[in-house]
């Protein structure tokens, strides 16, 4: 059988099974609707750290760790660590799987980074290369704005186009074999610039990448939008998702009625004041390795297309007046 | 998808009919509000002073400590932040926002020090305010010197 | 009187504030930026002058009030000191009240820690 399928895309000859996941949040996800989802709600936003990229290490270890020993497997038996987050340097998860004592591959996709580590991870196993891989992301919500925009004392008023940062990391283990939901397809996202600058409507500059992948992906394995139970992206929010409706609808795919965003699920966005919906690496992961994977387990969902997004910039090209460049990854998991 | 230029002007232009704008009418009543309310508690304090036979000069700068201050302990406790939340420019504009903008950066990183963390990021707002206000008041006192 | 004075002008530059903010999209550091430069120059030009008599601390205790005093100060210091207070004159007025900020800056930093929203 042939792996490589149409311009950007996979078919995997053994699908890679997801044999368990993870979800670790902080306490503002905890009051969200997806509350009873998670594995581990801290009421603490500091996770008994002292400094905010200690507290997302610390939720990066747990995640893991619970992945891993929900899987019945011990530490060691894991080939390798894929695992991403939005500090510089990707600090979250290189502190965090630093006691972890496992191979590592650190990973940077904004928030596509979910998509990013579990389209790589499923390569590693399809070919062979693993028995069992971890795939994992994560960000914080203090830790972000302290990198991404000003302190989090300092005053200001929120743009309704602004997502709110989600606190959580999201972690899954890939098998060969077992139970559960499979890894049958990814496509591979292109970078994507529509010439969006405002730092403020993420969700406008990453929508354009999810369009891309999600058509890339129908025309790749010669399927419709109406192949799967749900389309999932990532962290579009109301405003990004209502755009890329519309931009499948120029490329004649109607979406409208079997897609949803992690980022409007995670939060009750009138009752939390989180304006457009949830953000951050952590969105995707933790709305996956929770309650999607519930979902596709309970067989209430049966053919899913996850698609994580991310918006590719950093504080120094948003100063120099670039425009923010997109990016989505389209993992397609089903039950077989 | 269409990147070319006439690609993105498109999409630029369906952004911007997607997306919500800010609730200028209401964002500005409560900015009215919350900023002329901060005003008034600057004039009750300066008129204390007063009373208390400060004299002009100290009077303002006490007032000035006083709503400096203020602000700083309500950053302190982040309770300003919740405020600005409300009335916008009217927690913003106010001196009072300077001050925030001060101790705002000066807490956040603490965690990288005492002097490249509170030290250097202290100024992080603060600073470029203080710079073209300083050279602002060179091309002022440049001017007055020759035309007075 | 005096205070309704002050309610009012303070709220007015405010919502100049405001309006600034969400219509250009401009970072609240630029919008202080630009408040106490065009305080200074308005207060070199003795407009904002007429403001601060009217309204008192509705004027002073915005950020263009900020600028005003910079410009008062160094229009002091040149009457006072000739070509030199061209030099002087802003940091001197300026002195008062940004040490006050430093000082009560550097001290919420030893006391506080940062907080979640």
């Amino acid at each position: 059988m042939q792996k490589q399928c149409g311009a950007q895309s996979i078919k995997f000859e053994n699908p890679p099974v997801i044999i368990s996941g993870a979800a670790v949040v902080g306490p503002k996800e905890g009051e969200g609707p997806l509350a009873k989802y998670f594995d581990e709600i801290s009421s603490d936003i500091l996770f008994g750290q002292s400094s905010w990229e200690q507290a997302e290490s610390e939720m990066v270890r747990k995640g893991i760790e619970l992945a891993v020993q929900k899987a019945n497997l011990t530490m060691d038996q894991i080939r390798y660590i894929l695992a991403g987050d939005l500090l510089n340097q990707g600090t979250g998860s290189t502190f965090g799987v630093r006691s972890l004592n496992r191979p590592f591959f650190g990973l940077f996709g904004a928030c596509s980074t979910m998509g990013e580590a579990m389209s790589l991870g499923s390569i590693l196993i399809d070919g062979g290369y693993a028995d069992y891989v971890v795939s994992a992301a994560s960000s914080h919500f203090c830790g972000a704005e302290k990198t991404f925009r000003f302190p989090l004392e300092l005053g200001g008023q929120r743009a309704p186009t602004a997502g709110w940062t989600v606190t959580g990391d999201g972690a899954i283990v890939l098998a060969k074999e077992g139970d559960g939901p499979r890894v049958t397809a990814i496509t591979t996202g292109k970078i994507i610039d529509m010439g969006i600058k405002d730092v403020n409507n993420m969700g406008a500059a990453m929508a354009p990448a999810a369009a891309d992948v999600m058509v890339a992906h129908f025309r790749d394995l010669g399927i419709s939008a109406d192949y799967y139970d749900q389309i999932v992206t990532g962290d579009l929010g109301h405003v990004g998702s209502e755009l890329l409706i519309q931009l499948m609808e120029k490329e004649g795919y109607d979406v409208s009625k079997n897609s949803t965003d992690c980022g409007i699920e995670i939060f009750d966005a009138t009752k939390q004041n989180t304006l457009a919906g949830g953000s951050g690496c952590g969105c995707s992961a933790v709305t996956m390795a929770g309650y999607l994977l519930h979902k596709l387990r309970k067989k209430e969902i049966n053919k899913l297309l996850f698609i994580p997004t991310g918006a590719m910039h950093s504080v120094v090209t948003a100063q120099q007046g670039e425009s923010i460049p997109g990016m989505a990854h389209a993992v397609a998991i089903e039950n077989m | 998808m269409d990147q070319t230029e006439s690609g993105k002007k498109q999409y630029q232009e369906l952004v911007k009919e997607v997306s919500p704008n800010s609730k200028l009418l209401a964002n500005c009543i409560r900015a009215f509000v919350g900023g002329g309310l901060i005003c008034v508690i600057g004039q009750l304090i300066k008129n204390f002073f007063l009373a208390q036979q400060l004299g002009e000069d100290s009077s303002r700068l006490a007032t000035v400590a006083v709503l400096i201050g203020g602000s700083i302990l309500l950053t302190g406790f982040g309770w300003y932040d919740r405020l600005s939340e409300h009335i916008g420019a009217g927690a913003a504009v106010p001196i009072t926002g300077f001050a925030n903008a001060i101790a705002a950066p000066a807490i956040e990183h603490k965690k990288e020090g005492f002097i490249l963390g509170v030290g250097a990021k202290m100024f992080v707002i603060a600073g470029p305010v203080i710079l073209y206000g300083t050279l602002a008041s060179i091309l002022v006192g440049l001017i007055y010197y020759f035309v007075r | 009187m005096e205070l309704i004075r002050a309610f009012i002008v303070g709220g007015i530059i405010c919502v100049i504030g405001q309006i600034l903010i969400d219509k250009t999209k401009l970072t609240t550091a630029r919008i202080l930026v630009i408040f106490v430069v065009a305080g200074c120059v308005l207060g070199g030009l003795g407009l904002y002058e007429p403001l601060v008599n009217f309204a008192g601390a509705g004027a002073t205790v915005p950020l263009p009030g900020f600028g005003h005093l910079l410009a008062g100060g160094v229009k002091k210091a040149v009457d006072e000191q000739g070509f030199a207070g061209i030099f002087t004159g802003g940091v001197t007025a300026m002195a008062g009240g940004l040490t006050v900020a430093i000082l009560f800056g550097w001290l919420s930093a030893l006391t506080f820690n940062p907080k979640e929203k």
